[in-house]
């Protein structure tokens, strides 16, 4: 919303005070300013009010006309003009030789032929309108070459608020509202509006209007005829235009200035299309014609204005095409209302159609507004056009008052708010420029708060702290650290683990933290020919691609995978992020924070792949956990997995997530010449598991002894059962050094190393307890390698 | 006898002088000292001599043979520090322009700056707390004093699952939980509720280079008796002063926020002119708008389980998509979450 320093001045004396930095402290104080701050007429000087006294037609040009123009001073002045507007006795803004008008400095020139001694302006020009059809037409009676800026208030400071900072201030939707905070900024007195006096037509005949739905609050209207003036004064249009809008005419510009000024959005009928006004929803849907020409469709939930049973606005937001004033409109009825917020809010949603009258009413209107708008709407009026005659009363339906609010508190709670002092005058005389009635004794506060925040702002004494705060300065406020009793802080254990997981798997492993998105991208599974997999959908995503939620992390690692492939020839990847892995009875969502891990690899070694994978996950058990980990074979349950070496992770008998390979199928999709595998670790049971102790052992002072033996087989596990079965305290480790595979036969190399802690073992001990594990496993036919 | 002990020793030097390598040496060494060695031998001949001349001509070889023992012992000597004088003669200089490829991870940035706060608010007595995406509408508006008909809860903004859930639109979801965790401690043992609380938020809105529809926020709150405005910029001066390893000035604008009141936006001095002079990154306003704050509205206390006339605290809201963005310079939003190894490779660790 745009601001004008000359409206706010109306109602506020800012003399001897720096605008610039009132407007900063606004923006501190109140809300946030635009940092593009406009000085309206700074780039203009020297355009003087002149008269035409002759035209005459260029001899060599249909558009030119060459002019005597009398501008105050003993001779006329010569002017080439191109305007198709120019007439004897026409008086205009006119550029004097010297005169600037932005970066143009106006000099004598010759044009097509005749010299031209300065410009006639058009209003763009001299930047008071977009009109730019012809120069600008003075009808006011003003003195030939006086300097435009003394009689128009061109010179002006303009800023602009950003809305969004508005939403919880209707009352700052206005010129006055902004001058009461300048006032209790400035600390000066705002000035009370000039009214007329309605009751002076209470004998006169009232207007047919009833409100029959709770969500008009207010209703008021008055009628008045003859309005002979068409065009807006120039100062008003000014002010309109500087606020960004368009002067239209006389009566639309009016209510436009009377919404800027205080706030409150009007509209005028022409009486005879409004001669029964109800206010009511209909129980089916129609289309409806806006003024700006629009078909709309109207839904039972919107509120709207009708003559009788006939619409003819849309309550709040924009007037009917066929109430509108028209050249032969004789007798006006002027409404003034107050809405139901969110009707009106839900309304311009449904209707795509906002307005400056919609924004307004969203925010809560104060409805004490209506008629006090209608009085001073009438003193402008009369201002500007004496042959106005009111007809009617004002006739005023007020269905709904808010409550009165009333708030009390003590200097203790102001003072353990702020955590600063602030004395009591301060506090009074702050709230009372603010417009609250405050009654004060001792250290007790009453704050009754004015109808304008009442609707929805202000109501709990928290709030009052924030009135008296922001007007006193947070700059001004003295700072101190809270003091508070010393306690540790525990980290949650699903955090450190996470925190532990990330630095291992990045550290260690050199793999690369991505991160994803929560739902599925439809497009790419299916380029991948992976199902889109998920227990729940949004409701209403603005993208049908993305409206599922994952269940599983792996189709959008593997999406990445394929995004990545030409980074390097192998290379690793891991999130931990959110999938909804279910739904409850109650048909809540099972969220599960989840580590995916997927490895790239260039070539067909699967294997080496997978065990590195498979290495990761018991380092980062032993590591974190000091706990084995356990696999079991588990069946495929997407259509991703390769139904083969898919396995069950488990630790403490819990499974704790899945290791696999990718499916061929899938696989081939994102590299016909790689291998993928993957692996997906419940991050919650991760930190559930709980962490064993460190058991320290003393390593043995006496020398140990080393056994390798090999075997014929391609498979640990029953080696891995023998040695077990032997149950021997002497062999304090067991390493597979060598794997040997070639299409007839396989074989696995482990070392045994003994050692015992109070003596040197003998050769033959040691040796007759590999035996037993030889001829244990030869009993499985399982041999030893000769 | 004499004479030939001393051709011995000239024969021994100049043995010595000849012997370029360990192996010849020791066969020297042998040859002389080893049990068939000549100078042994002459011990062996001493038989025919008388005890007098044996005495004398004893001493004469034992001094010979200790003789003989140290210059082989420094040739050895010499030999040894030929050898790694050689070694070292023998080491090309490397050529380190030579490009190597050693293979490291990355973090995403996110978690950088995540834990860099993480690691601030700790040190400050705050718990980190951890919360899932997917709330309840309760969780993440009625619950923090969004009314019903507040237009954050507008279908437009805030993505909503098919069963009425919704995925977080804001870190504030967390709020209540939080205080019901902690308020207990706080009532009965006097314990301050300091806690922070970093999620992935989402917001239903076409995206570009300034806008996601999942980025991550960093809440924080702290509830006490007689926590203040005061603490309340006391604290946030502090902290981003950490955050950004300078000396930040802080200001407060009023800002309307239905969980807080009174409410704020915080805006910090410009991180490149100071804020003094303007420049393009703080659209020559010398000041950046970083955080929303504000002391936690009463209702949300008291939905919380925790009694406001007794309590009051603050709770701001950090943009750590934000924060990352600022710190890295990265532009474009969508760089976050592109899954790109190009970009994403690019940050180690960063404490």
């Amino acid at each position: 919303m745009f601001l004008s320093m000359n409206w706010i001045k109306d109602f506020v004396d800012l003399s001897g005070l720096d605008e610039l930095s009132l407007i900063n402290q606004f923006s501190l104080s109140t809300a946030e300013v635009e940092n593009d701050i406009q000085f309206k007429g700074s780039e203009l000087s020297g355009v003087v009010v002149a008269e035409i006294k002759s035209v005459e037609n260029h001899p060599e040009s249909k558009k030119l006309h060459l002019l005597k123009v009398d501008i105050g001073a003993e001779e006329l002045v010569d002017v080439v003009c191109g305007a198709p507007n120019v007439r004897v006795g026409m008086k205009t803004a006119f550029a004097k030789v010297g005169a600037k008008i932005g970066e143009i400095e106006i000099t004598p020139r010759p044009l097509a032929g005749y010299m031209s001694c300065g410009m006639c302006c058009s209003e763009k020009e001299i930047g008071i309108s977009d009109d730019h059809s012809g120069i600008m037409e003075i009808t006011d009676d003003i003195a030939l070459g006086t300097d435009i800026k003394d009689v128009y208030a061109i010179d002006d400071i303009v800023f602009e608020v950003d809305n969004k900072s508005l939403t919880n201030r209707p009352d700052l939707w206005s010129h006055y509202g902004i001058a009461r905070e300048f006032a209790a900024i400035a600390k000066r007195p705002l000035k009370a509006l000039d009214f007329d006096d309605l009751t002076a037509y209470d004998k006169l005949p009232k207007v047919d209007m009833k409100i029959e739905d709770p969500l008009c609050y207010r209703y008021s209207c008055l009628q008045f005829e003859n309005i002979s003036r068409n065009v807006s004064p120039v100062n008003m249009r000014i002010r309109l235009y500087y606020c960004g809008m368009r002067a239209i005419n006389f009566l639309a510009d009016m209510t436009n200035y009377l919404m800027l000024e205080m706030g409150q959005p009007m509209h005028a009928f022409d009486s005879r299309k409004v001669e029964n006004i109800r206010i009511k929803r209909f129980d089916q849907d129609f289309t409806f014609q806006t003024l700006d020409g629009v078909e709309r469709n109207i839904d039972p939930e919107t509120l709207m204005i009708c003559n009788g049973d006939t619409p003819v606005a849309i309550a709040g937001i924009m007037g009917g095409l066929d109430s509108e004033i028209v050249e032969d409109t004789h007798t006006l009825t002027l409404e003034s209302a107050t809405f139901d917020a969110t009707s009106i809010r839900k309304s311009t949603v449904r209707l795509s159609h906002r307005t400056d009258s919609s924004m307004r009413y969203e925010k809560s209107l104060d409805p004490e507004l209506t008629t006090a708008a209608i009085a001073r709407f009438v003193y402008l009026l009369k201002q500007y056009d004496g042959g106005v005659e009111v007809v009617s009363s004002l006739t005023d339906d007020y269905a709904y008052h808010y409550p009165e609010v009333t708030l009390s508190f003590d200097k203790a709670y102001v003072d353990r708010y702020t955590g600063i002092a602030i004395d009591n005058d301060t506090i009074v005389s702050t709230l009372e420029r603010l417009g609250f009635t405050v009654s004060v004794s001792g250290d007790d506060f009453e704050v009754t708060v004015p109808s304008w925040r009442a609707t929805k702002d202000v109501t709990i004494k928290a709030d009052i702290i924030e009135e008296i705060t922001r007007i006193y300065g947070y700059d001004n406020f003295e700072i101190h650290t809270a003091t508070a009793p010393l306690f540790p802080t525990r980290p949650e254990p699903v955090k450190k683990d996470e925190d532990n997981v990330k630095d291992i798997l990045v550290k260690r492993y050199a793999l690369h933290e991505l991160h994803s998105y929560v739902w599925n991208y439809a497009d790419e599974l299916k380029e991948l020919g992976i199902a889109n997999i998920g227990e729940i959908k949004l409701k209403n995503a603005s993208n049908p691609n993305i409206e599922t939620i994952r269940k599983t992390m792996i189709p959008t690692q593997l999406c990445q995978v394929r995004s990545n492939i030409g980074y390097a020839p192998s290379f690793g990847i891991f999130e931990v992020g959110r999938v909804v892995s279910g739904m409850t009875d109650d048909n809540l969502c099972i969220e599960n924070k989840i580590l995916g891990i997927t490895l790239y690899q260039k070539g067909s070694d699967v294997r080496s792949l997978y065990f590195r994978l498979k290495a990761m996950i018991e380092n980062l058990v032993d590591e974190l956990k000091h706990k084995k980990v356990s696999f079991e074979k588990i069946a495929a349950k997407y259509d991703y997995e390769h139904p083969t070496n898919l396995n069950a992770v488990i630790v403490d008998g819990r499974v704790i997530g899945r290791i696999g390979i990718v499916h061929p199928v899938v696989m081939k999709k994102i590299d016909k010449r790689a291998s993928i595998v993957f692996a997906e670790i419940d991050m919650d049971r991760f930190a559930a598991i709980a962490n064993n102790s460190i058991v320290y052992s003393e390593p043995s002072k006496f020398p140990s002894i080393e056994i390798d033996l090999s075997f014929v087989t391609a498979r640990f596990a029953p080696i891995k059962e023998a040695i077990e079965a032997e149950n021997c305290e002497l062999i304090k480790s067991v390493e597979v050094i060598d794997i040997y595979e070639d299409e007839e036969n396989s074989s696995i190399a482990v070392r045994l190393t003994f050692s015992d802690n109070t003596r040197t073992l003998t050769r033959d001990e040691v040796v007759t307890v590999s035996e037993a594990i030889i001829e244990d496993l030869d009993k499985q036919g399982i041999r030893l390698k000769g | 006898m004499k004479e030939k002990l001393e051709q011995l020793r000239a024969t021994l030097k100049s043995e010595l002088d000849q012997a370029t390598d360990p192996q010849t040496l020791e066969n020297l060494r042998v040859s002389y000292l080893g049990k068939k060695g000549c100078i042994t031998d002459l011990l062996k001949g001493m038989k025919s001599l008388s005890n007098e001349e044996k005495k004398s001509f004893g001493q004469m070889v034992n001094q010979l043979k200790q003789q003989a023992a140290e210059s082989i012992q420094k040739r050895s000597q010499e030999l040894k520090e030929l050898e790694i004088k050689r070694e070292i003669e023998r080491m090309p200089e490397f050529d380190l322009t030579i490009p190597v490829k050693e293979e490291r991870g990355s973090y995403h940035p996110i978690t950088l700056v995540q834990r860099e706060c993480e690691r601030i608010f700790t040190t400050m007595g705050f718990n980190v707390e951890d919360y899932p995406e997917v709330v309840t509408d309760y969780e993440c508006f009625e619950a923090v004093n969004v009314p019903k008909n507040h237009p954050a809860r507008d279908m437009q903004d805030t993505y909503y699952l098919e069963n009425g859930e919704l995925l977080k639109s804001q870190t504030s979801a967390a709020q209540n939980a939080i205080l019901k965790k902690y308020g207990p401690q706080l009532k009965e043992k006097g314990m301050p509720i300091r806690a922070i609380f970093p999620g992935r938020c989402f917001r239903n809105e076409a995206t570009d280079a300034t806008h996601e529809n999942t980025f991550f926020q960093m809440e924080g709150v702290m509830v006490d008796k007689n926590i203040s405005i005061s603490n309340l910029i006391y604290f946030m001066k502090t902290m981003l002063s950490e955050v950004f390893q300078k000396d930040i000035k802080v200001r407060l604008r009023p800002g309307f926020f239905p969980f807080v009141e009174p409410g704020f936006e915080l805006d910090i001095s410009c991180l490149i002119c100071g804020g003094d002079e303007g420049c393009p990154s703080c659209n020559h306003s010398g000041w950046l708008e970083l955080c929303p704050c504000g002391m936690i509205h009463p209702e949300v206390l008291k939905e919380g389980g925790i009694d406001p006339e007794e309590y009051t605290g603050f709770a701001f809201g950090l943009g750590l998509t934000r924060l990352a963005m600022m710190k890295y310079g990265i532009k474009d939003i969508r760089d976050l979450n592109s899954g790109s190894l190009k970009v994403m490779s690019q940050f180690t660790d960063d404490k």
